[in-house]
Order: C-alpha cells, then structure tokens, then sequence
C-alpha cells in the first residue's frame, strides 16, 4: 500500500518543481505583456481546466506512440517510450495541472502592477533583478498557493494517468489509481483507507491555501 | 404559435403510448453489438432501448448504488449471480448471452503469426492487457498466458488499461506492440492478430440478468428474451462471440 | 553642477500630443507648470524612460539616453504616490537604492540627516504617514546619485498640513545635494517656494519657459489654469519684529511690513509673492488709511480684458502685478509711464532665498 503512496508523492513533487520553473516565466508574461496573442496564450493554458482528462489522456497517448514525431523523438534519446513511464506520468502532469499553477501567480503577479516596476526601475534595478527582488516577494503567497494547487492536483489526478500510466505496480500505480482498482474488484475496505487518505489530505491543503488567503496582507501604496 | 408546438407535443407523447423505455447497462466489450441489436428489437417492437457502457465493475457498482437500471448485460457471470443473491435482480432471470472470445492484436502486420506463443514470446517493450482484477478478460488473457508458461518472462512489461477498450487504445496508438483483447473488437484487415484457443482460458460466460427495477418493464424483459432468438445469436456470433446456450 | 538638457520629443496618446523641444542647462529646480492634461507627468515619464516616444530623443550632458531602458538612466524620480516596497521597512527601501546606487552621490548618512530619516528606518512602510512615506521615497531618489531628479506632483496626495510640513524638508534637500531637478506641478505656491526656473506647459506644448520670477509675472490668469496671477518678489530683511510682530523689509529702497520672521537675522533675503488682487492702485500717496505698504511705482504696461485692467508696476527693479476694475482704471485716468502708488493689501511670505 505504501508504493502508490510514495510514488504519488514523488509524481506530485517533481510534477510541482518543473510547474514552478515553468510558470514563473510564462506567469509575468502573461501579467505583463499588451501582446495580442495573449488571450490565444491564456486559452491554451486554461484548457486542461476544461478538457476531460480522457481527452487529454488519448491525445497524449498519441504524441508520446513511437510512431508519432515526439514519442518518436524521445524513443531515439532515451531508448524508451513515454508512455507507461513515470517520466511520461510527469510530463502529462505538467499539462495537466498547468493552469493551476500558472493562474495564482498570473493574479499575484497582475496585483503587483507597473507602479511598483517602474520604482524599482527608477532605483537601479534591472528587468531580472526587479523581478527577483520586487515582484517575486510581492506575490509569495500566490507563488506559495500555485505549488500547493499544483501538488494537490496531481496527487488528485486520475484519468489521464489511467490513459497513459498502463497502471505498472512501482512505476505508474498512482493512489488514485489503486483506490479505483480496489473499488472495482469490491475490496471496499482498502479503498476506504487510501480514500479517507486521500481526503484528509486534500482538505488539509485546502484548507492550507485558505488559511495563507486571509493572513497578513501587504500594505501598497 | 404556442399552441401548434402544444399539439404536437400532445401528438408525438400520444403516438408513444404503448411503448416502453429500458435503461441496459452493456458491458463495454459488448456494446457495439448490443446497439446493433437493440436497434433491430426497437424496429420490431416498438419500445426504446437506451445502452449504457461501461465496465462490468463500474456498473456493478451504480447499480449497487441504485442506478436506475432495467438489465445488466455483465463480461462475467458472478456479478450478475450476486445481484441475484442481494435481491436487486430477478432469481431465473439470469442467462449466458455471449461467450468471449480472447484474441492477441498488434497495430504492426508483421509481429503476430499463425503461432502466437511465438509473438508472446519475441522481442517487445509492453504488452497491452485489461485490467485483470476488474475486467475478466484480463482475468482470461493472464489465465492464456499462464497456461502457456509466460507469466514470469512478460510479468514487467504488462501494462493494464481499465478495461479491454483501454488495452485496445494501448495498442492501437502503438505505444504497446501487442496486447490481448476480445475479438468482438478486432478490427478488419488491420495489423496482425491471433485468435487465442478456448482451451488456454475458463470460458467468459457473459451474462445477462433482469434487475429488480424492470421486473414489470415489457421493453427490458422482452429485449432479454430477444437475446436469445435466432436472429440476435447471428448477430453475435457474427461479432466475434460463441453464442450462449439456449435456455 | 551643470548639465545640458536637451528634449527634442513628439509623442503622441490618443488625441493628446506631446510636442517639446529645449535645451537648456540643468540646474537648480527646474518647475514644470501647467494645468492638468498639459503633459507634464508624459514629459517626466519619457525623461525616466518609462515611456518611449514616438520621435524625437533626450540627450543629458552629451549622453543619449534615447534608447536606454529606465534602469539605466542616471535619474531619480519621487512619484506621486510614494511607491515604497511593502515587503522592505523604510531602511529596506532606502539599502535598496544604496545597493544599486552609482558611485558619488550622497551618502545615506547626508540623506537620512537632511530629510530627519532616522526615526523611521526601523519602521514598516504602512505605518509611515502620507508626508513620512514621501520624505523616504525622496531619501531614496536621492541615494541612487542620480545626475537628474524627477519629481512628478510628490506633494500633490497630501493635504496643506502634511504638505507645510515636508516642503521645507524638501526645499533644504534639493539645495543642499544640488542635483539638478524637475519639478512638476500645477500648485503655484510649490513652485513659488522651490523653483528657480519654471517651463509652462499647455496642451503639450511650451508655453513658456525662464527664471522662475519673470514666468510667474508674465502668466496670463487664463480661465481655468488654477493659479493667479501675481509676482515673486525678494526682499531683504532691514529690521526685527518690533512690538506689534512685524518687521521691515527693503524691496528696492522702499520699505515693506510684513507680519512674523521670528528668528531671520537681518539682510537675509526671503522670497514674497504678492497677488495682482492684492494690489490696488492711487495715483497720490494716500493718508490715513489702513493699509501700510505702499509702493512707488511707474505704469510700465496696461492691458484691459473685459471688465478688468490688468497693470504691470515697475517698482524701481522689482516688477508687481495689479488688478483692478477697468472702470476704476479710466477713472484715475491710468496710462503707461505714470507714476502711481501700488497699495500692498497682502503680502504671503514664501520663504528664504
């Protein structure tokens, strides 16, 4: 029982550094730009919101099939496929809790507005540097409430690693997966136990993500 | 205005009368072939037939939970044997429709032979199953693979979808080489397949049950008992399964 | 310190358009005036970079700052807000500056002494109040060594209490680093108090632009421009208060009264600014009459506009405004080159020079 459970930890850590990495950058510009193509950009970050994961699932599973361009590619440099993988795990969580990182710090980022910027600009401080030093500690609540959503997403997630995990015991057998298995083969009693798991953790993230909403708020003026 | 769409409201509902709706929960290596035959009973009856897919787990459970179900068409035999025994289906009215057939599929031409112990056997990275604690062709393709002494040489590289249209994606996407699946749902003239013999697994006796909320409903029983007409057995023998054993 | 500015910009918004060209020596504190919409805050956003325009370029001292991005401007700016970072205390704010700053400016000490810093560094930014927050954000305008200061309507949030009491703060400073500044501002009396050059600015364009005194005395009270006309003079302090808490001022010969300068040694010299409705006009030195300042002065100009006479008064060097009725004006009979007496109802002391 631990397996599904250290696996899904491991899935949900680095599935929230990479979100991270990737999101900072994608984040401001999205706050920042007068870009037309900004709303085609936001579209597409949104739509994992919306799409059901088995769509999500399926098409993913066509990109990563070694006959496809990208299954095909990485089954050139690494020697193995995507799918079935815990790297294609990571990379489907990437897609698919996107929107979960990206939008919090796109409101944090947009409540830190030009005004302070253009001080920080007047004070020396470059691009990157103003970014560190001024707009990334302005928003660490939102950045903190991104990597919580993004975590708990993925701990949650089940129907696009069910279409691309092919549920291999150590690798790919996620919490979710195995509280379904259970559930189907009438093993109620287990179900229960990784279930109320399950619960308690998403409330206590929750309710983490909530408790951070009302804190100290900074003053700006 | 209004009142012409009130009339042929009035009409359309009158013109149904004495027909009847049925809710059947399918499972889902059987679905196709049921719409196939409930569009033929609605022609010759009258009634509606609406076919609800899913995997035999799933509906059993919905309908543990009291999902409005009128019959339950199972992949296996036992849960329609429980839903009797809880008292949410009707005692006799359980009977084989269809016995499964297992066939081994790949998308590439080439990789199946005539001896598919030999595919089994050569050179691949995944091999596409469903999952064998829910789906009970799962159950048979680890009973083949058993029975032909692979278990241990293909153990790490199964990997299970959720159900046999799950295993069938696997493979038809190529991201598994082979995989087992039912040979209702083996595609035309496409890639290369063997049909597994019957001895190498238990018989998936796929039955069919009346549940305890379309005892009085004429469209499920009279679609149960058109099951097992002449007419429906060609239609399901001709999709892949041994037609049951006539009651 | 000494800097030619040059400003050759077209820069267009909407249907606004910005259209500035001067070169002038930076130094002192330049005052930017005009009424709202004139272009003023679009002239110290494209100085600081934080706007392009759509031609034209900025050219400092030899140096081209057109296609520089605003951190590498050598330029401090004072918004009007105070824009202080909420996650850094006041000495947050201000290491910030320092950590960035270019070599030769101030050092924090000079700043935090000259704008009396030092009770607040330890505070948080939200418990500053409006006029605290602004001395700090100037304090760390100042520690980036700018070689320009841009200050857009720094007082213009505040109300007449605050703002009292952060000018002189802010009149000291800008004297005391002497780094040249831009001033904007639609409140005459700032500009009265800091400037020493003021350019007018009037739908995007210079109306105006020369010593701070000689702009003042020559602006039109046009409808709407929020300011009245008048005059600074500046005078030299010739005795104490006396008993009644007036002293005496030497406006070019003749004697002035003015109430308060506790504390002015005397031949300091203050800046006054008397309103062109607060001088009325006699053409015999009159008697027995409240009023105590009263001025010889010669008729150099007479302009009527419509029910008023507007007369521009030569009092030996210093020029005063009047304003009074044209009716009044034909009465006494007033012509350009007489000698009359200007009666000084009140005088608004601005500060010293």
């Amino acid at each position: 029982m631990t397996g599904p459970i250290l696996l899904t930890l491991a899935l949900a850590s680095v599935t929230t550094l990479i979100l991270m990495a990737l999101s900072l950058p994608l984040a401001w510009w999205l706050a920042t730009t007068r870009s037309r193509i900004k709303p085609v950009i936001e579209a597409v970050t949104a739509l994992p919101l919306i799409l059901p994961p088995t769509v999500l699932g399926f098409y993913l599973l066509l990109l990563m099939a070694p006959a496809s361009p990208l299954g095909g590619f990485w089954l050139e440099v690494t020697g193995t496929t995507l799918a079935f993988s815990f790297t294609g795990l990571v990379v489907a969580s990437v897609i698919y809790s996107l929107p979960f990182a990206v939008q919090p710090l796109q409101a944090a980022f947009e409540r830190v507005g030009p005004d302070m910027m253009e001080a920080a600009a007047s004070l020396r401080a470059r691009p990157l540097d103003a970014f560190l030093t001024v707009a990334l500690p302005l928003s660490a609540r939102g950045a903190l409430t991104a990597a919580v959503l993004s975590f708990a997403h993925t701990v949650g997630e089940f129907g696009v690693i069910l279409m691309v995990g092919g549920n291999i015991e150590g690798r790919t057998r996620t919490i979710s997966i195995a509280v379904w298995e259970h559930v189907e083969s009438l093993e109620y009693a287990q179900a229960h136990a990784l279930s109320a798991g399950l619960l308690v953790f998403a409330f206590v993230t929750l309710f983490a993500v909530y408790a951070l909403g009302r804190g100290r708020k900074l003053h700006v003026r | 205005m209004l009142r012409a769409a009130l009339l042929a409201l009035l009409f359309a509902v009158s013109a149904r009368a004495g027909a009847d709706e049925a809710l059947i929960a399918v499972a889902a290596n059987f679905a196709r072939t049921a719409e196939t035959l409930a569009e033929a009973y609605e022609a010759e009856s009258g009634h509606m037939i609406t076919i609800s897919p899913g995997s035999t787990g799933q509906l059993y459970a919905r309908i543990v939970q009291g999902a409005p179900y009128d019959a339950f068409l199972s992949a296996d035999t036992e849960r329609p044997a429980m839903l009797v025994e809880a008292g949410q289906a009707v005692a006799g009215s359980r009977f084989t429709y269809a016995l499964g057939r297992l066939a081994l599929w790949s998308a590439d031409p080439d990789r199946i032979g005539p001896d598919g112990a030999a595919a089994l056997s050569g050179d691949f990275r995944f091999l596409a199953i469903a999952n064998p604690r829910t789906a009970p062709y799962g159950a048979a393709a680890m009973e083949t693979l058993e029975a032909l002494g692979l278990t241990d040489a293909v153990q790490d590289r199964l990997v299970t979808g959720g159900d046999v249209g799950s295993a069938y994606a696997f493979i038809a996407s190529g991201n598994a080489e082979l995989g087992f699946i039912a040979l209702s749902q083996l595609p035309d003239g496409q890639g290369s397949a063997w049909i597994v013999p019957e001895h190498l697994h238990t018989p998936l006796a796929q039955d069919a049950v009346l549940l305890t909320r379309g005892a009085d409903n004429p469209a499920a029983t009279g679609f149960l008992a058109y099951l097992q007409t002449d007419a429906a057995r060609a239609v399901i023998e001709a999709a892949g399964y041994a037609a049951g054993a006539r009651e | 310190m000494s800097a030619d500015l040059v400003l050759d910009l077209t820069h267009r918004r909407g249907d606004f358009t910005l259209s500035v060209e001067v070169s002038r020596p930076a130094m002192g504190v330049t005052g930017i005036f005009g009424p709202s919409g004139a272009g003023k805050t679009t002239l110290l956003r494209l100085i600081a970079g934080f706007d392009r325009p759509d031609r034209g370029r900025i050219v400092f001292d030899g140096e081209d700052w057109t296609g520089l991005p605003p951190s590498r401007r050598p330029v401090g700016t004072v918004f009007q807000a105070p824009r202080l970072f909420p996650h850094l205390s006041v000495r947050g704010n201000l290491d910030y500056a320092v950590k960035r700053a270019a070599a030769g400016g101030p050092g924090f000490a000079d700043v935090v002494e000259a704008l009396d810093l030092a009770p607040l560094l330890d505070r948080r930014t939200h418990t500053l109040s409006g006029g605290e927050a602004q001395r700090v954000a100037l304090g760390r305008a100042l520690m980036t060594a700018p070689r320009l200061l841009l200050l857009d309507e720094p007082l213009a949030a505040l109300d007449a209490e605050r703002k009292a009491a952060i000018l002189p703060y802010l009149g000291s400073a800008l004297k005391r680093f002497a780094i040249p500044a831009l001033y904007v501002s639609h409140s005459i009396d700032e500009m009265v108090r800091l400037a020493d050059r003021i350019m007018v600015l009037r739908d995007g364009r210079v109306a105006a632009f020369g010593p701070a005194a000689a702009v003042i005395e020559g602006l039109d009270p046009a409808p709407g421009e929020g300011f009245e006309a008048g005059v600074i003079v500046e005078a030299a302090v010739a005795d104490r208060p006396n008993a009644y808490g007036l002293s005496r001022l030497d406006l070019a010969g003749q004697a002035l009264t003015v109430p308060g300068l506790d504390g002015v040694s005397e031949g300091a010299v203050v800046r006054l600014r008397i309103r062109a409705r607060d001088v009325a006009i006699a053409t015999q030195r009159p008697e027995g009459l409240s009023i105590r300042n009263v001025i010889e002065v010669r008729l150099l100009e007479r302009r009527d506009r419509g029910v008023h006479a507007d007369l521009l008064l030569d009092a030996g060097g210093p020029h005063l405004r009047a304003r009074i009725t044209r009716e009044s004006a034909d009465a006494l009979s007033l012509v350009e080159g007489q000698t009359v007496f200007a009666l000084i109802k009140t005088v608004s002391l601005e500060g010293l020079v």
